[in-house]
């Protein structure tokens, strides 16, 4: 499978051409090694950084803002949506405080201070 | 009536760097005024990652980059009155401000104005309809939901691709809404490309672009939008007007600088920015008031915005505690592709300045030149430049002593 992607790791944005075969994964158009490996990684195995909120439930209308601690895998991205969507907390929170604990290899943690 | 050394008005990101700065340079009678229960601006809003790369050399959401600051304006105990809301400003620097004890009035030996933007409205645009719910502007929307918890819709278009439209169709997305489209008037997206990939691409989203949302229909709650292609002068081409059924339209159509006290203080603003006329100090036309963040210049980068604010803060400290005598001043001025230079005017030609410009229009491969009559001060190389991306440029102090006349930033294609 080929694949037109930008690489977005430096402003210069790269057009790059993947060729996606599992261990022979092969990429064209970058200008640098980093670009190469982005591309790779893009293709084989794209990782994000889930950001949202979650209800803060002895305060009106309150939501404390949380981010996955590592990115996690781009295809369960719904799936920690929902599992971030059925979660409250109890003020007081603290940024870096673990709100969902081990999913997905990482953990889910506050980003605000809520009082 | 109060008095102290240093008044900042604001409390976003550009005001509590600004008063960090201010502080360690020796000035500490220093006090931040904020309308808001918090101080981090509109970063609070801003739960995405993508702050602090530059300045703190880590990923950071936008809540986090605030606490950081915010810990340092703790730390200084730095005195911030909170929901005060700064009325007026005057050209001696007496700002007046109203909270809930009543009627504040400061007189500052230097005023730092860091009031941010805010968004441009549907009033500011051209599209026929009535007035149904279901219509926000992007950042209000995002302050429901981000700090809320309210969702605004289900099925959403979105008017502009610039950062915020990006953002916001993301987290729509992401809260389980189908955003249909983002249009966008111009050939070419403001938004950065990382954002492009992160927030459409990844949620199959179609950016139009060269299109205009041109009718809104419904009575009570939106129903639909019509959208249609522009042609190069950005009107209409009857033919290709479609309809899309939504229930949210966000628009994201661009943000203007909050100068209301900056005009009623007198003091000069470039039609271009809209903001300010500064210095390199960024001290305004009017001795002693100083300007840095999004109410000087629209910012992209919240590194870029800390980054402004420590130069108001440390040049207003070096006002306050040793006077300033300036040197000779040279203006400057934006030449070939580039839509403006900020600062405005070099007041002092003996150190080096770092002077900042908005491209036109995307090139690709360009030369900046800086010069002053035939004498060449600076040039810079890029891969690429785009309307999205500040640009910054240093002058050395050496070449700048050869500035005899206005100084020009242009461009050409190599
Ligand atoms: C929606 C959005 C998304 C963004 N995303 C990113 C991103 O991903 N990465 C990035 O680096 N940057 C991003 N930015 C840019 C960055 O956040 C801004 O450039 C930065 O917050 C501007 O800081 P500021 O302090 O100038 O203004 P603001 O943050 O707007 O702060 C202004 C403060 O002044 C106060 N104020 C205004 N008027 C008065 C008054 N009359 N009296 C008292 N107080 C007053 C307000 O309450 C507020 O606290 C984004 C910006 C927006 C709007
Ligand atoms: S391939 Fe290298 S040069 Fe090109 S955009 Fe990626 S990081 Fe930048």
């Amino acid at each position: 499978m080929e694949r037109n992607i930008t690489c977005i790791i430096c402003p210069r944005g790269c057009s790059l051409t993947v060729t996606v075969d599992g261990e022979n994964t092969k990429v064209i158009g970058h200008s640098c090694p980093k670009g190469e490996k982005y591309g790779i990684d893009e293709c084989v195995n794209p990782v994000r950084t889930v950001t949202s909120i979650v209800r803060v439930t002895n305060r009106e209308d309150t939501m404390v803002s949380v981010k996955t601690a590592d990115p996690i895998p781009k295809a369960e991205i719904f799936d920690l949506m929902k599992l971030i969507r059925e979660t409250t907390v109890e003020a007081p929170v603290k940024i870096g405080d673990i709100i969902i604990e081990n999913v997905y290899g990482t953990n889910v943690i506050a980003t605000k201070d809520i009082k | 009536m109060l008095e102290h050394d240093i008044v900042i008005i604001g409390g976003g990101p550009a005001g509590m760097a600004a008063a960090v700065a201010a502080w360690d340079k020796g000035a500490t009678d220093i006090v931040i005024l904020d309308r808001d229960d918090d101080i981090g601006g509109i970063l609070r809003q801003c739960i995405h990652n993508g702050f602090g790369l530059h300045k703190l050399g880590r990923e950071l959401t936008g809540p986090e980059y605030a606490a950081v600051y915010k810990k340092k304006v703790e730390e200084r105990h730095i005195k911030v009155y909170y929901e005060t809301m700064v009325t007026d400003l005057t050209a001696d620097r007496v700002v007046t401000a109203s909270n809930r004890d009543g009627i504040l009035k400061i007189k500052a030996k230097a005023v730092i104005l860091a009031m941010g933007c805010r968004e441009r409205s549907r009033g500011a645009l051209n599209i026929s309809g009535k007035r149904p719910a279901g219509v926000y502007s992007a950042g209000t929307a995002q302050k429901l939901m981000n700090c809320e918890g309210y969702m605004v819709g289900k099925r959403a278009v979105i008017l502009g691709s610039g950062d915020i439209g990006l953002i916001m169709a993301r987290r729509m997305s992401l809260e389980g809404a189908k955003v249909e489209a983002v249009c966008e008037l111009m050939p070419y997206s403001g938004g950065l490309t990382r954002n492009i990939v992160q927030c459409l691409e990844d949620f199959n989203i179609p950016l139009y672009l060269s299109t205009t949302v041109c009718e809104i229909h419904g009575d009570r709650r939106l129903e639909g939008v019509t959208i249609a292609e522009v042609d190069e002068n950005r009107r209409v081409i009857e033919e290709t007007k479609r309809y899309i059924p939504c229930d949210t339209l966000l628009l994201s159509v661009g943000l203007i600088p909050e100068n209301e006290l900056t005009r009623a203080a007198g003091i000069p603003i470039d039609p271009i920015t809209n903001g300010a006329i500064v210095d390199e100090h960024r001290e305004t036309e009017v001795k002693g008031i100083f300007a840095c963040g999004n109410v000087l210049q629209v910012h992209d980068l919240v590194d870029y915005v800390s980054d402004e604010a420590e130069i108001a803060g440390m040049s207003a400290a070096e006002l306050v505690l040793n006077g300033r005598t300036d040197g000779t001043a040279v203006n400057t001025a934006a030449g070939n592709g580039v839509r403006y230079v900020l600062p405005q005017r070099i007041s002092n030609t003996d150190s080096d300045v770092a002077l900042f410009m908005r491209v036109v229009k995307p090139f690709g491969k360009v030369r900046f030149t800086v010069k002053s009559g035939d004498e060449v001060l600076a040039t810079a190389v890029r891969i690429k430049a785009a309307p999205g991306e500040m640009e910054k440029i240093v002058v050395k102090s050496s070449k700048l002593a050869l500035a005899k006349d206005t100084v020009t930033v242009s461009l050409e294609e190599i």
